[in-house]
């Protein structure tokens, strides 16, 4: 090993966010103009710049952190670059217009710590968020990173790593919340065929609308996925392990397959890891995109080079997965849990969350919110808390309506159900579930029938077609819910939509299928008035069923507010509007497609919507 | 690069340490801030900014931070630090060289004795930050 004297001296560390949204908003381009301006100032030796995964505010970026102070910088662009670099890195001041104001409020908050968005979270999973680059593995050392693969190889066994994991409570992070140390030891237990191997399998395969958790992590820290697996296999006999991913995620999937390397060259992955005997190595597979292939058994299918379709279980993947050989397969979130488990101890981690749901959770906040992006927090906490602290509340003052959680699996919660404290069993009672973590927040403007449509025309979409109940099914709810936001459907319909989705439940083959009619029941739930709303007086209450819709223009104020402006008039492609500039306008509804075009355009408000 | 040993992850882990400290320390014995305003920079506190650089590279400090602020408003003793040894008030250091840096440092910082030839006075106004 290249053995130097001590690290360059530096006063200030730039933490630049270089996650997917962060990138996307072209912080790489920050960092450049950074590079340059303090190279011009001849502060190249005094101050460095890092690049960072996801710091999680992606609602303000691109973002920078300095360090030494946690002070927080927000949706820069490269034209403040020479100014920040001057008033702050070189003369001390720091730049109070560059820094998070809350919406509402005038005086920004320099510190990331007093920020709400930060203040509630707890960092497990997350718990290098924004300290290390995560292209290099140093960084992931020097934060206690292999400290815990260490103590797994030398002091202990496989039966005390599963006890510890199983001691403390970890669940499976993919959604459906498994034990994981109980999982362990089923493959443990379990013996190859002919003298066969046994795998260990990470689902990167992350499909959920509105979900980036598993991206953020391997984006962010994939040494600590790493790290998870390598004592996992420790743990159940396991030499070889692959990670599947998708390959939607290059920045992911470069990441991850450059800490591979890193990791192999350091001899903490491969043959005689740390020089204690132990072989394992890891694999990257990567996924087209199929949304079945997050179900375990169409996983280990597509791996193996075969269509990506589920079979029933049992067999499970623990007796018979990968190759036919006991498998363990755990979620991204859950192996990056596992090394602080095993370097902080299972008390410790059994102290955080419920009773039944220990540790914690990352959410990707998205939706109708004003601080989009993604956050960890301690299982327990509220919906409220999480969505009006954390998140900032509704943008626009508008009214909240319900939260999308587990994706298409999941179902919608409704205002009165804002306070429950959030665990796996808590959010199934509710009808929703756990899911992978996508939290999607939605105001009054959304229509609920519609939101059961779209993700049943996402189950749809995606279903494998592999069993009836899902492939027929799932489309005749779908035909279903057409017709209703189209104003016709019958109340009849309602009781065979609740039939149907019973059905599907029951017969489906595997977990997409069973949990696909989950949003359609908790909206029938919760929102049964909308629906018969669409049925009976054939309106869309939020507006958004545009067959519904009926436009009209109130020609008192389009005369005397508007005085005739004839916008409407020239933006109405179906010259569905009649009227002279300076009269007022009419629509002629037997001509109008319903574009909403006339009431976009109208300054006045003189067009209204029923 | 080969493989490496426990004990050599082990010492790998401490260099790492040192390059990422100030990424996470939030509690230092002692703090250096110079005075860059554009007075301070004109009278040479890049160099003094420098020159406490080197010490703590020199001798791998990692408990002790550095920073830098504007103007203290005392522009013609310029360049000025403040030196704040934990628990204890802030002093203020003028007419500053690389050379009283040095001693500054030895004295001061590492031996926590205040160098009363070239220190102003003891205290520091009060900023938002």
């Amino acid at each position: 090993m290249e053995e130097k004297t001590t690290p360059t001296r530096y006063r200030l560390h730039l933490m630049v966010c270089a996650g997917t949204a962060c990138v996307s908003n072209r912080s790489f381009e920050i960092k450049e103009a950074l590079e340059k301006e303090l190279k011009k100032q001849g502060l190249e030796n005094e101050v460095l710049v890092v690049t960072t995964g996801c710091n999680g505010f992606c609602e303000r970026g691109p973002l920078l952190v300095v360090q030494p102070g946690n002070i927080f910088y927000q949706q820069l662009t490269v034209k403040d670059i020479p100014y920040l670099v001057e008033e702050h890195f070189l003369k001390g001041r720091p730049v109070q217009k560059l820094m998070y104001t809350p919406p509402e409020e005038k005086k920004p908050i320099p510190v990331l710590n007093d920020i709400d968005f930060f203040k509630k979270q707890v960092l497990i999973a997350l718990r290098n968020r924004g300290l290390i680059d995560p292209e290099k593995i140093e960084d992931y050392i020097a934060r206690d990173g292999y400290r815990a693969l260490v103590k797994a190889l030398t002091q202990m066994t496989p039966e005390e790593i599963i006890e510890e994991i199983k001691k403390s409570g970890l669940r499976g992070r993919g959604g459906a919340g498994f034990p994981t140390g109980l999982k362990w030891e089923f493959v443990r237990l379990a013996s190859p065929a002919n003298g066969g191997l046994k795998y260990l399998v990470c689902n990167g395969d992350e499909g959920d609308p509105g979900a980036f958790m598993d991206r953020s992590i391997l984006e962010a820290d994939p040494h600590s996925v790493i790290e998870g697996m390598v004592i996992g296999a420790k743990a159940i006999g396991a030499q070889q392990g692959y990670v599947y991913i998708r390959n939607e995620y290059p920045l992911a999937l470069k990441r991850l397959t450059l800490a591979l390397e890193q990791a192999r060259e350091y001899g903490l992955l491969g043959k005689d890891i740390l020089g204690t005997g132990f072989d394992f190595d890891i694999k990257v597979a990567r996924g087209a995109g199929a949304f079945v292939c997050g179900e375990e058994t169409a996983l280990l299918a597509s791996i193996e080079g075969r269509l990506g379709e589920p079979r029933p279980r049992p067999p499970y993947p623990a007796q018979r997965g990968l190759y036919g050989q006991p498998t363990c397969i755990n979620n991204v979130e859950t192996w990056a849990n596992v090394p602080v488990i095993i370097n902080r101890g299972a008390e410790w981690f059994s102290k955080i969350g419920t009773k039944t749901s220990k540790g914690t959770k990352v959410f990707s906040l998205v939706g109708k919110i004003n601080n989009t992006g993604l956050v960890e927090v301690p299982m327990g906490i509220t919906l409220r808390e999480i969505i009006f602290e954390i998140g900032g509340g509704i943008p626009g003052g508008k009214e909240f309506k319900a939260v999308q959680t587990g994706g298409p699996s999941g179902g919608c919660i409704p205002k009165e159900k804002l306070d429950l404290p959030i665990d796996y069993e808590s959010l199934t009672e509710a009808g929703s579930m756990m899911g992978s973590g996508g939290m999607v927040v939605m105001d009054e403007d959304t229509c609920m029938v519609d939101v059961a449509k779209y993700f049943l025309s996402f189950t749809q979409d995606e279903s494998c077609g592999k069993c009836t109940p899902c492939r027929e099914g799932t489309k005749a709810m779908l035909d279903i819910l057409e017709r209703i936001t189209k104003g016709e459907g019958t109340e009849e319909d309602l009781q065979l939509l609740e039939d149907l989705a019973v059905s599907i439940k029951e017969t489906a083959l595997c977990g997409l299928g069973k949990t696909a009619p989950n949003p359609v029941l908790t909206t029938l739930r919760y929102f049964r008035d909308e629906y018969l709303t669409h049925i009976r007086d054939k309106k869309c209450p939020a507006h958004v069923c545009r067959d519904l819709n009926v436009y009209t223009i109130d020609e008192k104020i389009c005369l005397e507010v508007g005085h005739g402006c004839d916008v409407c008039r020239r933006n109405c492609a179906s010259e569905a509007i009649i009227g002279e500039k300076n009269q007022p306008h009419r629509i002629i509804q037997e001509k109008c497609i319903k574009c909403g075009v006339c009431y976009d355009v109208c300054k006045f408000g003189a067009v209204k919507v029923d | 690069m080969p493989k490496l040993t426990i004990e050599e992850l082990e010492k790998l882990r401490e260099r790492a340490k040192k390059a990422t400290f100030l990424r996470e320390t939030t509690d230092y014995r002692a703090k250096i801030t110079v005075h860059m305003g554009t007075c301070g920079i004109a009278a040479g506190a890049r160099e003094i900014m420098n020159a406490f650089l080197q010490e703590l590279q020199a001798r791998d400090i990692t408990d002790v931070l550095l920073t830098n602020s504007g103007c203290a408003g005392l522009c013609s003793r310029e360049p000025m630090a403040t030196i704040e040894i934990k628990g204890q008030a802030p002093v203020k250091y003028v007419d500053l060289t690389p050379e009283k840096v040095k001693q500054i440092f030895e004295k001061h910082v590492l031996g926590g004795e205040i160098v009363q030839d070239y220190a102003l006075g003891i205290g520091s106004e009060k900023t938002d930050y």
